[in-house]
């Protein structure tokens, strides 16, 4: 990992935290520098919402006077942290890439960023997302699209894509987002940075702004899989504010992390291996991830899990559906965007025309009609019971294998603007990984490469609900067998 | 599909109910495969991480204090959010 | 009571909403609190900010689970939470949290008297907050205002519905029926069930049907009864109303109906279709309620004596009627009170407690707003005055004087400290009366004369002037058994 010119930026968060701790750098040199970068950059990508200065500097400044004064500091002392603008910031305005909050600044943090900024993170800014997550592209931010910083004329992916171009800049060497649909893993791969989505119930959903609530889930970006392990342990763990958060305390994971993968048994999944209109070199980083792991004293073989050929259809039925009740509360009334109307139904009604964009209307008019009277067995009664036939599924193939390995994206990075005509489209981009989010469980995106056009090609490791140190050791194994180490050659800064 | 605008209080253009219904028709389309599916006796899955008895003690915690509450408010009167008129169930 | 015309049943089902008294709302650590300034209990979760989420209230659980042994309803092992989707600005998130098919309380019944009125389900479910219509002349209508405002405070309060099966026959008996389940709910402390403060809401769903008829008609919904008065009147008016319809070949309408207490009739909310497209699916934010069988068998341990188990204790204990008996767990702590006055000793029957408890007691505590528990005659002061009458120290009417000043705070609310102050003791000793006797005899030779000569009628009348002549001389301290039986001696005949 090579640092930018100014010796700090492009460092991993496990460096940067030993040089704030050690007393080596300030936290506000870190964040300056940082900063820095993001303003001379991010003009071409374009990954971040909102950056305060101050805001950031301050935080950092706390981090620095913490020192000084002899405190202990938390794990993540002094590294930046780009997050995701679902994240309830009581600092920066959260939109959740909609007009419809535009500026809106909640009065208080999500647990997330709470438990961060515990750990000393210092958080850079917001950045941009598909609006509500709903997305693969970024392309549906009310506000602008986010570039690749490997070819600005291509997506980085979505809904996350502005935290995966922001890590994957070097904008910060950590990133909050969100997953529902595989919108942490798939910009992940598209950028060539790792990617974490937990079992569900691992981070507190509260104070994130709610998609669909029985998949979202928070999750970690880094350019290492330790890092991106460091970042997990700095926030799961219960919350009495959030029903569906897991009571026990989880494990530690980055302690075991190069226990190494003998005889770990591998199942490559053939469905998803095979799936129709798989770019080549996909196919082939995942058959080299399955290399790797065997040199590496694993077991693989392949599996067949056939459900999963259903998942898209039952989490488009199931996602929206959650999301229209979700969105049912932007309305103009409490807060946002407020059309003026004579009377308060169409006040609602023409709020929340202007203040969604066309991805979200569709949803919630597809999940809308899902739920409505006399089609609800027939669609998310239908889909609910599916998902039970996929977890079933993947219960058998856990019985012979300790982890799955699959592609994360079909293809990589496509260009901005090429699926934005066909939702079905866009849609089909997260059919490797809407079966985790389905089932609840975890799954992390290692990158694997580059394609012949220079574009990451990120491979897919799952594991069974709270599996994570098992995911986290064979992904690590991967990383070192992979030993990607190449960065987006952003013009006009080298390194 | 007019009909569900309503229900979701959305107010679309006669061209964004065209599009939407060719759109939602195709996706419904392959979600048809999933309601084919013979799902007999099989349970829905409503949580995908089994908990039960989530519960709360019965004491008071902080409120927000009330000008923040209405900082955020489009219009406020009298300490309470204001809408434009609401129409009675029978106008 | 109008009776419905002949050859009609009415078939009447209430669902009954009642506020818990929770310390906090449903789903927030939010004050459960009436009255409060608007907007100051409110959070992110009940206000439905982003992000925000719902925690389960332990308290209203076991609340609901009082309710559901108190009702004798089955509790299922499992009961979830759906969504209830619809908009008004009321609702912070566009959907209420409340239970769809999978309720805490399934069925149960409840007696009024002799009759078995089914319960179908009690369910828990979050309210919303309130708002005031303005402007337009529309009197706080909606019909007109010109914009309305809205306070949060009382969105997430904890709800129990109670939902009864089509088992009220007359608009009298679902009078019965609420106030029994109020009686009930507020003596195992769930709730202060004031319909008057909202605390508990009622709506009736009525329909009529040939007599002897198996099938249900076409119901009615009817909404906003804020009294018991106005319950019976609502639904005597909604019975006329749908027997006029039926009897001039019309069908009635499956409608929601808005009770007009002023006008005295119920109008037509003719509801937009798609309000009624509730989209119920399961709340995906909280997670199953499985109450266990310890938690449930100390709900039961600790269930206080119910409205009628008391009722029948008492009459069986006191030798009381069951009006009297009726009447005493009718108001909250008036059995308490009559209880405590037994129990202070001396003596006190619960006969004569519960005639005193029941009258002038009660009169008073209607008229003076106040509760038993805050009068200013405790029940040993009770128990003490009905002493001073049963050993014939206080003559009855000069008790009632007695109980007025204890209950306006005279000498500390003591009644012997009353009758000491007031030299109210009255005079049984036989030489005193007897010679007030004379003394009144001998002032009215011409009435004895009369007396003598007189018939039963006569006598009678004279016998009064007597008596109340020596009562008067007396002072009203007179012992009135000694003083008949005195005058008995002394007139002639």
């Amino acid at each position: 990992m090579s640092a930018g010119t100014d010796g700090l930026t492009g460092r991993t968060a496990a460096e940067l935290a030993a040089l704030v701790a050690g007393g080596e750098v300030s936290a506000v040199e870190v964040t300056d520098a940082h900063l820095a970068r993001i303003e001379a950059l991010d003009g071409q990508v374009r990954s971040f919402l909102c950056v305060r200065p101050e805001v950031a500097r301050s935080a950092a400044a706390a981090v620095d006077a913490a020192r000084a004064a002899g405190e202990v500091l938390g794990p993540l002392a002094g590294v930046p942290v780009a997050v995701k603008d679902m994240f309830c910031t009581t600092d920066l305005p959260t939109t959740a890439g909609s007009r419809i909050l535009e500026g809106w600044q909640p009065p208080y943090d999500s647990t997330a960023v709470s438990r961060l900024r515990a750990a000393g993170a210092v958080v850079i800014g917001k950045t941009n997302l598909d609006e509500f997550a709903m997305g693969s592209s970024t392309e549906n931010s009310g506000f602008f699209p986010t570039a690749n910083p490997w070819d600005l004329t291509r997506v980085p992916g979505g809904s996350s894509g502005g935290s995966a171009a922001a890590v994957a800049a070097g904008f910060a060497p950590l990133a909050l987002g969100t997953d529902t649909g595989g919108s942490i893993r798939q910009p992940a791969a598209l950028c060539g940075v790792v990617g974490l989505r937990p079992t569900y119930g691992r981070v507190s959903r509260y104070g994130i702004v709610a998609y669909a609530s029985s998949l979202d889930q928070a999750g970690p970006f880094a350019t290492t899989v330790a890092d991106t392990a460091r970042l997990l342990e700095a926030m799961w763990g219960h919350d009495r504010l959030d029903s569906t958060s897991i009571p026990s305390a989880p494990e530690a994971v980055l302690a075991g992390l190069d226990a190494g993968v003998a005889g770990l048994r591998v199942g490559v999944v053939e469905e998803l291996a095979g799936v129709e209109g798989i770019q080549p070199e996909v196919r082939s980083a995942v058959d080299a991830a399955g290399t790797l792991f065997e040199k590496a004293g694993a077991v693989v073989d392949t599996v067949s899990v056939p459900s999963v050929e259903y998942g898209l259809s039952a989490y488009y039925i199931i996602a929206p559906a959650e999301a229209s009740s979700n969105l049912a509360r932007y309305d103009g009334v409490r807060y946002g965007l407020r059309a003026p109307a004579g009377e308060v139904a169409q006040m609602n009604a023409l709020t929340r025309e202007a203040g969604f964009g066309t991805e979200v209307k569709r949803r919630i008019m597809l999940g809308t009609y899902a739920l409505s009277a006399g089609y609800y067995d027939a669609y998310y009664g239908q889909a609910q019971r599916v998902r039970t036939l996929i977890i079933r599924d993947f219960s058998r193939a856990y019985e012979r294998f300790d982890v799955l390995l699959a592609p994360t994206s079909p293809t990589t990075a496509f260009e901005l603007g090429a699926k934005t005509a066909d939702p079905l489209a866009m849609y089909l981009s997260d059919v490797c990984t809407i079966p985790t989010n389905l089932t609840g469980a975890c799954a992390i995106s290692v990158p694997a490469g580059l394609d012949g056009a220079g574009l990451p090609v990120g491979v897919q490791v799952l594991a069974p609900a709270l599996g994570e140190a098992v995911l986290f050791r064979a992904a690590r194994a991967l990383e070192a067998g992979f030993a990607f180490t190449a960065r987006p050659a952003l013009a006009g800064v080298s390194g | 599909m007019i009909h569900v605008a309503k229900l979701a209080r959305l107010a679309l253009s006669d061209a964004e109910i065209d599009q939407f219904t060719t759109q939602l028709g195709a996706i419904l389309e392959h979600a048809a495969r999933v309601a084919a599916l013979d799902t007999g006796d099989v349970p829905p899955t409503a949580h995908p991480i089994p908990l039960a008895n989530v519960l709360r003690p019965d004491e008071p915690g902080p409120s927000l204090p009330r000008d923040v509450v209405l900082g955020m408010a489009p219009a406020a009167e009298d300490g309470r959010f204001r809408v434009p008129r609401i129409l009675a169930d029978d106008e | 009571m109008t009776e419905v015309r002949t050859g009609w049943e009415t078939v009447i089902g209430l669902e009954v909403h009642c506020e818990l008294a929770t310390e906090t709302k449903m789903f927030c650590s939010c004050p459960n609190d009436f009255g409060a300034e608007p907007n100051t209990h409110v959070c992110p979760t009940c206000l439905g900010l982003p992000g925000s989420l719902p925690v389960l209230n332990e308290r209203a659980v076991e609340f609901a689970l009082r309710v559901g042994e108190a009702l004798h309803c089955a509790v299922p092992t499992e009961s979830i939470f759906h969504r209830k989707n619809y908009f008004y600005p009321d609702m912070p998130k566009n959907y209420q949290v409340s239970q769809y098919d999978e309720p805490v309380c399934g069925n149960g019944w409840l007696m009024i008297g002799d009759k078995r009125i089914g319960i179908e389900r009690a369910h828990l479910e979050e309210d919303a907050g309130k708002t005031s219509h303005m402007g337009g002349g529309g009197g706080g209508r909606v019909h007109g205002a010109e914009h309305s405002l809205v306070d949060y405070n009382r969105a997430g309060v904890p709800l129990l519905e109670i939902v009864s099966k089509p088992d009220l026959r007359s608009p009298d008996e679902a009078r019965a029926y609420v106030a029994e389940l109020r009686s009930v709910l507020e003596a195992i402390g769930v709730s202060d069930v004031k319909m008057e403060e909202g605390s508990l809401r009622v709506d009736a769903n009525i329909s009529l049907r040939p007599a002897g008829s198996e099938t249900l008609g076409t119901r009615a919904e009817i909404k906003n009864m804020n009294s018991l008065r106005s319950l019976a009147r609502a639904l005597e008016y909604e019975a006329e109303r749908q027997a006029e319809v039926l009897e001039s070949g019309g069908t009635v309408v499956q409608e929601t109906r808005h009770w007009d207490e002023e006008a005295g009739r119920t109008h037509s909310l003719r509801s937009k279709e798609e309000s009624h497209d509730y989209r119920y699916f399961p709340e995906p934010d909280l997670v199953p309620l499985q109450p266990s069988d310890e938690w449930r068998e100390r709900v039961r341990a600790a269930m206080p004596e119910l409205p009628s188990a008391r009722k029948a204790r008492l009459m069986e204990a006191w030798g009381i009627s069951d009006v009297d008996a009726s009447v005493l767990v009718a108001t909250a702590g008036l059995a308490d009170y009559a209880e405590a006055a037994v129990a202070a000793g001396g003596g006190a029957s619960g006969r004569d407690v519960t005639n005193w408890v029941t009258g002038d007691l009660l009169a008073h505590l209607k008229e003076s707003g106040r509760t038993p528990s805050a009068l200013a005659l405790p029940a040993a002061g009770l128990a003490e005055l009905v002493k001073l009458v049963a050993d014939g120290t206080l003559s009855r009417p000069l008790a009632k004087e007695v109980l007025s000043a204890a209950l306006a705070g005279e000498n500390g609310g003591s009644p012997a400290a009353i009758v000491a102050a007031r030299g109210l003791a009255q005079v049984s000793d036989e030489g005193a009366l007897a010679a007030a006797v004379q003394a009144v005899l001998d002032a009215h030779p011409a009435e004895v004369e009369r007396y003598r000569a007189g018939d039963d009628k006569a006598r009678k009348k004279l016998r009064g002037f007597f008596m109340g002549t020596v009562m008067a001389a007396m002072k009203g301290k007179g012992n009135p058994g000694v003083l008949n039986r005195l005058l008995d001696e002394a007139l002639p005949g």
